[in-house]
């Protein structure tokens, strides 16, 4: 019953991939298209322009850079986002038009020029800003950009057999896995071989009348001879009691403890994407860590500062455990329950709260303020929290056992300088212990029961 | 010991033969536990169909169960806001300046509120109109949270929407007017400019309301009298703080007279500096908590408090006045006036007689000697009822002239004495829609009930005093489908402005006179100079009300008429009832009156020598608990039968007390309908009546603490002295340190230890300061503490049994030195036996007129605690910051601490109140547990708990100060009991801050630690009473 139990809780974690290594092969075989990123898919699309171009006196190449860099905040070549798609843009407008609204759009606003009033109109009144640091020239390189043929998904089968056989020669863990398979076979036929030579050998001796010599005289048996020695019986009893109350203790103790918690949560929210590959300071979202007791897990008003912009992630953000149409959809849960109309951009008004899983449960006697640490003690979030910004999914990191929180405040000092409030106490405590210059926590009162229990 | 005084608590502890007292004394709990009873009687045991075999099956299986339960942890959900608001930060609480104006309690308050929810309501400190928030102001908060609430407006019991109210009650009034019938809002004093100015809109808009104020507890007297005087319906205010000589003819004025507040100005008058306190003589006949501060009190039938008064004025202005009064009433009296006259205008005369000649006469003498403290300029505005309005409006409802009747945040069914008459015209009102909170008595009887939203939900605007303005704001969106009552007069006029704006424009073109409306809305409250008052036309009766006798004179000769009728009833509003709004507050309910120290109940007040005359008894039963007689009692008629009695020392001779606001039978839960309903007896508005009693049969069980948690007679736990005294004498003398015999020498029992002293001079050391002279025992830091740290409600049955969970309680001790004094002269002079016989017998019992201390007492956090002495695990330790902490997940119940512990303050969790459909307060519905404090934990089952200074708010304030990088300033440090102390009495900080108050008090000749012999050395500290009975 007991292991039942524990094995219900295992399920909770995300199992590591070795057990479907195999699949995860086929799988590798089946979508390497998704290996594809925007850089292999560019040099063909450059090329594709290059001809199509006629309208182009501008360079594509420094035009992507530009629009990288000044536009992509609100545009996408192929779809909507704050401002228009703007794929084939330089043929719905003329060149001088568009200098002119890149340069200063709110004074053609101003000037009543219908198209400028209409996309003015459509685009919900947000004005867009004024580029006048960029040149004629410049503009130009853009819109030879935006003027560049979308590039077709490729569905080539042979390049992404090539690319599954690369994938698959980089990946060690496939590799020795194969080999440990043809070990197994190697040694599976070994057996067989043996067998059958032992058997072809005494049928050759029985058919050459040679008589095999039996082991036919009685020799205590093991076991029996073990229950004669009563000093061993008695050695091993003890020593199995020994072990089984030790694991008895290590199960006890780990009763309550989740380190390593890791819940599948309502919204695949990837740590690693967010604080890891796009360096979000923790705090930016976690905000009221930094005067309030809880660290606050995000409003939806917060992700929704980013998502109202970011719909879906870049190719290569995907990666082979989850690929991008994961997290664009992903993505999209948030949309659906910030009650987000991506297609309108505007918020329908219909939420659904998000109940995320609560991973760190700290009891309810047991007081825990995260400004005290973060501010006042400056402590990194990844102190407790551990790397999370490798973490594709959120995982309980410490024990946090009443020990665990006790050993911190032995060893660790408390920050004094620079503090106003800690003067007279750093005054007095050095008056009383001499030249120290460091207390730890402990010395402070930091131990004291009621500290944290109240 | 400071003197050789006696001090009791109860009347019990006068009778040398009490066993029970005995009892207290030696054991924790008087009964024995009953193992016999369970053990013993081997013929149940064997009948018992649970075998031994059972038994083991059932333990296992449990085991197991736990054992299976316990390996799963349960998944706990994290729900965040979709838009989180602005200024929510969950953790962070927000505090917001509003003001109750319920119609009985006006104050000033400061609202904390965590994660949009309010969570506490205390004194605003910072406003410098008056405010004070009494016991029932700080627990008005978890009436917000009560499930018997009326969640929407409805007809005829059936739930309606608001459009079909507003549609059916417009056409009923237009219907009403064309029908020549009148349209009446019969209200609550509002005391409200926009509220006015609303009122008088709508009357013109429908051509004519009539609008009848109605205060369940009239002031009417007074108003009538300062009517008549200033031409203004409002009440003198005072400032008790300026008086040096105070005398109260039986005005309450540290309970609810007059509106009530005036607590902090008197206590800062009362702490001796430079051998000066103020003076104060009290003549009334209950004892109420003036009576118990006062220097001097009289207790005296009503009807001789009159004719005291009249004696009073006599003496002053060399008349003399007829009128019988025993020769030392009429001593005392002359004492008084003499005083009042030699205090030059530092003299104040107060009087709560309902009678329009008495408050007259003291508005005069006022006026005539120049009182510093009488303020008629800017007077208090909290009551404006008008009786002959009330009592016209039932003729012509039961004439048929009323049309539409509006209530608005009153309840005349239950508080009218003629509730009967009110009904029977109800009956032929058309249409009657109640404004009410409650389906209460009269909402229960309306066509239309209004659900109204809390003051906490509502927007508003008050002005307590003239000039001084105050501002309502919501601090939490309405729970229920709710509409205030101006809302809904807007709504019928068609006007389409909310009341937030109507009040907005009111105040930037009148009030604020240029002053920023954020600001004001901020703090809460506005000072102006300006008195822009939207006033309404008063209603004809209100006009020829004031039709009084000119001179001082006058007044004075028809007091002095007064007759004597017998036994003479005193209604009177307890301080944790009020007139019983709060009736479902199960704070209120279990907080013990600060006299008789009874909660759950209202009862017959009654000397002892009356007492015995009728044969009424009260005597403790095994428990410890009180239990008393039961009467019927009649007046002007109307019986009601059972009430019980308590004999109540310092109860005048011929009198009687009872306390409104209990008996509440519709909109209360059913734990809350407790006592009787005093009101049946308020015949004609007056509070004081003839009345018949007799003896019933049966006993009444009385929850009352007064004998609990004593100090196992330990004694010599509360020093006062008297100002003569304490002016001429040495410390030494009226505050002596125990000394111990060390080494076969006497040394101070503070420099002997048994424990290590440990070093507390670095960081915070936290200590408590108490001035018994300032603690007025109003309660207020009672039910603060309840609030702050979630401490359960236990209910009637269980207070009985000594498990009452207040961390803080205000012991009420009685001591009769002075009438003691007497009698050794009277039987030192006794000559033979039979002489001795009869003397005796005319003694005065010492319960006739003692004298009275408060002394609120919660864990003294001793540096040499004895209490963790004994604690097996640990549970209770201690922290340098001076905190006794206890740590309850520790903590495994065994109840040593409790045993070992002096002062008898921790207080044991038998069950799970929070978790148990026996004990059905707050803690069980989810709508009360809303006002939990996040950041204290509420306690389980089966551990001890007790005061824990607070920690949580004094840790939150080093927090703050550590965050902010910034050195904690004097007065930041709070309790929640100091906080609520709006007297003053308690004063907490760091005593290392050297230049903290707290630090300079406990320097003080007058402090003394709580039985300091024993060597707990506490960090709650007291001051020695003083006592202005004996000039130096």
């Amino acid at each position: 019953m007991i292991i039942q139990f524990i094995n219900m809780k295992k399920v909770k974690h995300r199992n590591s991939a070795s057990s479907i290594l195999g699949l995860s092969l086929a799988l590798l075989l089946a979508f390497s298209t998704t290996v594809f990123s925007q850089e292999t898919e560019q040099p063909a699309a450059e090329t594709a322009a290059a001809t199509a171009s006629d309208t182009g006196s501008g360079d594509p190449a420094n035009g992507k850079k530009l629009f990288n860099s000044n536009c992509a905040a609100c545009h996408k070549l192929d779809k909507k986002m704050t401002g228009p798609a703007l794929r084939g843009v330089g043929d719905k407008h003329d060149k001088e038009w568009l200098y002119s609204w890149i340069h200063n759009s709110s004074a053609m606003i101003q000037s009543g020029d219908p198209d400028a009033v209409k996309i003015y109109e459509e685009y919900n009144q947000v004005q867009m800003t004024a580029f006048p640091q960029l040149s004629e020239a410049e503009i130009d390189d853009i819109i030879a950009y935006t003027m560049q043929p979308k590039a077709e998904p490729k569905v080539d089968n042979g390049g992404g057999a090539e690319a599954g056989a690369g994938a698959g020669a980089s990946s060690g863990g496939i590799d020795t896995n194969i080999m440990l398979g043809a070990l197994a076979l190697g040694f599976a036929m070994m057996i067989v071989m043996l067998y059958v030579v032992n058997q072809t050998l005494r049928r050759i001796a029985e058919a050459n009348g040679i008589e095999l010599k039996k082991e036919s005289e009685k020799r205590l048996p093991l076991w029996k001879a073990f229950i004669q020695n009563q000093f061993l019986v008695l050695v091993s009893v003890v020593l199995l009691l020994l072990v089984s109350a030790w694991f008895a203790y290590g199960y006890f103790m780990q009763v309550g403890i989740d380190k390593g918690y890791q819940p599948i949560q309502p919204i695949h929210f990837s740590h690693r994407i967010h604080a890891g590959d796009n360096g979000i300071d923790c705090k930016y979202c976690h905000s009221a860590a930094r005067v309030s007791k809880t660290s606050g897990i995000p409003s939806l008003n917060v992700c929704m500062n980013c998502h109202k912009n970011i719909g879906e992630v870049a190719e290569s953000t995907g990666t082979p455990e989850h690929s991008k149409e994961f997290y664009d959809g992903e993505i999209q849960k948030l949309y659906a329950a910030a009650g987000w109309d991506s297609q309108n951009m505007k918020y329908t008004g219909e939420t659904k709260p998000v109940k995320w899983v609560r991973i760190h449960n700290l009891p309810d006697f047991a007081y825990f303020n995260h400004s005290q640490h973060v501010i006042v003690a400056g402590v990194e979030c990844q102190h407790c929290h551990g790397p999370v910004e490798t973490y594709e999914v959120m995982e309980q990191f410490a024990p946090l056992t009443m020990g665990w929180c006790i050993n911190c405040h032995r060893e660790t000092n408390v920050k004094m300088e620079g503090n106003e409030y800690y003067e007279k106490i750093h005054e007095e405590l050095s008056k009383k212990y001499g030249d120290l210059k460091q207390y730890t926590i402990a010395e402070m009162g930091g131990l004291e029961c009621g500290k944290c229990h109240y | 010991m400071a003197s050789n005084k006696k001090y009791w608590k109860s009347v019990e502890e006068l009778n040398p033969d009490s066993s029970i007292v005995e009892a207290l004394k030696q054991n924790e709990f008087v009964e024995e536990i009953p193992v016999d009873e369970f053990l013993g009687d081997k013929k149940s045991l064997d009948s018992s169909s649970t075998t031994r075999r059972d038994f083991l099956k059932y333990v296992g299986f449990s085991t197991a169960a736990a054992t299976l339960a316990a390996c799963e942890g349960p998944v706990k959900h994290a729900i965040p806001y979709v838009v989180q608001p602005e200024e929510i930060r969950p953790g962070v609480a927000n505090y917001y300046a509003t003001t109750i104006a319920d119609g009985y309690d006006f104050a000033s308050v400061l609202v904390k509120t965590r994660e949009g929810r309010p969570i506490f309501v205390n004194n605003h400190d910072k406003a410098e109109v008056d405010s004070s928030a009494n016991a029932r102001v700080i627990a008005s908060v978890l009436s917000m949270y009560d499930s018997m609430r009326v969640q929407g407006p409805k007809k005829g019991g059936e739930s309606i929407e608001w459009d079909a109210l507003h549609k059916d009650v417009k056409a009923k009034i237009q219907g009403a007017k064309a029908a020549g019938k009148e349209v009446v809002f019969l209200t609550q004093t509002f005391a409200s400019p926009s509220t006015s100015k609303l009122i008088s809109e709508f009357s013109d808009s429908v051509g004519g309301v009539k609008h009848v104020v109605y205060d369940a507890i009239s002031e009417d007297a007074a108003l009538d009298a300062f009517e008549a005087k200033y031409g203004e319906r409002a009440m003198a205010d005072y400032d008790f703080e300026k008086a040096d000589v105070i005398v109260s003819f039986g005005a309450d004025f540290l309970g609810d007279w007059q509106g009530g507040g005036f607590e902090a100005g008197y206590a800062k008058g009362r702490i001796p500096t430079d051998g000066k306190m103020s003076k104060h003589f009290q003549i009334e006949s209950n004892m109420s908590l003036t009576g118990a501060n006062a220097d001097t009190r009289v207790a005296l039938k009503p009807s001789e408090v009159k004719i005291a008064l009249a004696k009073f004025y006599g003496y002053l202005s060399g008349v003399s006045y007829g009128g019988q009064l025993s020769e030392k009433a009429d001593k005392a009296v002359k004492a008084a006036a003499e005083a009042y006259k030699k205090a030059n205008g530092k003299a104040v005369v107060v009087t709560g007689v309902q009678d329009v000649d008495a408050q007259a006469l003291v508005l005069a003498i006022n006026e005539q000697y120049n009182s510093v403290a009488f303020d008629a300029a800017a007077p208090l505005k909290v009551r404006s009822g008008n009786n002959k309005a009330v009592k016209s409006l039932i003729a012509d409802m039961k004439a048929g002239k009323v049309g539409v009747l509006v209530t608005v945040g009153v309840n005349p069914l239950y508080t009218l004495a003629d509730a009967a008459g009110f009904e029977e015209g109800l009956a032929k009102v058309e249409t009657s829609v109640a404004f009410s909170m409650k389906e209460d008595e009269t909402a229960s009887k309306t066509t239309y009930v209004a659900a109204v939203p809390h003051y906490l939900e509502s927007w508003g605007d008050v002005e307590i005093k003239k000039g001084h303005y105050s501002l309502m704001q919501p601090t939490i969106r309405p729970l229920f489908d709710t509409m205030q009552f101006q809302e809904v007069l807007l709504a019928w006029m068609g006007n389409d402005v909310s009341y937030y704006d109507y009040i907005k424009s009111n105040w930037t073109s009148g009030v604020l006179g240029g002053s920023s409306w954020n600001q004001a809305l901020h703090d809460g409250v506005f000072k102006s100079e300006t008195s822009l008052i939207f006033t309404e036309v008063p209603t004809e009766e209100g006009a020829e009300a004031a039709v009084v006798s000119t001179s001082a004179g006058e007044y004075a000769l028809k007091l002095s008429k007064a007759a004597s009728s017998g036994m003479e009833l005193v209604l009177y509003a307890k301080t944790g009832m009020g007139d019983g709004q709060q009736a479902n507050n199960p704070w209120l309910q279990e907080f013990p009156d600060p006299i008789s120290r009874a909660s759950w109940d209202n009862y017959l007040t009654i000397s002892l020598a009356d007492a015995n005359a009728a044969g009424f008894e009260n005597w403790n039963v095994a428990n410890g608990a009180l239990n008393g007689s039961l009467a019927n009692v009649t007046v002007n008629g109307v019986t009601i039968s059972n009430i019980p009695v308590l004999v109540q020392p310092g109860q005048a001779k011929g009198s009687v007390g009872l306390a409104y606001g209990y008996g509440r039978e519709a909109g209360v839960k059913e734990e809350m309908k407790t006592g009787v309903n005093a009101f049946k007896f308020y015949t004609d508005f007056n509070n004081v009546q003839s009345v018949s009693i007799e003896k019933a049969a049966g006993e009444h069980e009385f929850a009352c603490v007064q004998l609990h948690n004593t100090l196992m007679g330990r004694g010599d736990v509360l020093k006062d002295t008297v100002l003569g005294t304490f002016n001429t004498e040495e410390p030494e003398v009226w505050n002596p340190q125990p000394m111990v015999s060390l080494d076969h020498q006497e040394v101070p029992s503070t420099t002997v230890g048994l424990w290590q002293n440990v070093d507390r001079s670095i960081g915070h050391h936290f200590n408590l300061s108490i001035d018994l002279n300032a603690c007025t025992g109003c309660g207020a830091c009672v039910i603060a503490c309840h609030a702050e740290n979630n401490v359960p409600v236990v209910g009637k049955s269980e207070v009985r049994k000594s498990r009452d969970m207040h961390w803080l309680r205000i012991d009420r001790y009685y001591s009769a030195e002075e009438t003691f004094a007497e009698d050794v002269e009277v039987v030192e002079n006794i000559s033979g036996l039979g002489e001795s016989l009869s003397t005796f017998g005319e003694l005065e019992h010492a319960s006739a007129n003692p004298q009275v201390a408060f002394q609120p007492v919660m864990c003294q956090h001793c540096n040499h605690a004895p209490c963790e002495t004994v604690c097996p695990v640990a549970a209770t330790s201690h922290g340098k910051q001076g905190q006794n902490h206890m740590a309850y997940n520790r903590c495994v119940g065994t109840r040593y601490c409790a045993n070992n512990c002096p002062y008898k303050v921790r207080r044991f969790n038998w069950f799970l109140y929070n978790g148990n459909d026996e004990f059905d307060y707050h803690m069980n519905d989810d709508l009360g547990r809303m006002v939990l404090n996040p950041d204290v934990v509420v306690r389980s089952r089966g551990v001890m708990e007790k005061c824990s200074m607070c920690i949580q708010m004094t840790q939150k304030t080093i927090l703050d100060a550590k965050r902010e990088g910034r050195a904690i300033k004097d007065g930041e440090f709070q309790t929640a009991c100091s906080a609520a102390c709006s007297s003053g009495a308690m004063i907490f900080g760091d005593i290392n801050d050297t230049e903290s108050k707290v630090a300079e008090l406990k320097e003080s000749d007058r402090m003394y630690h709580l039985l300091e012999h024993v060597g707990t050395q506490p960090n709650v500290f007291y001051h020695v009473k003083v006592r202005n009975t004996e000039e130096a």
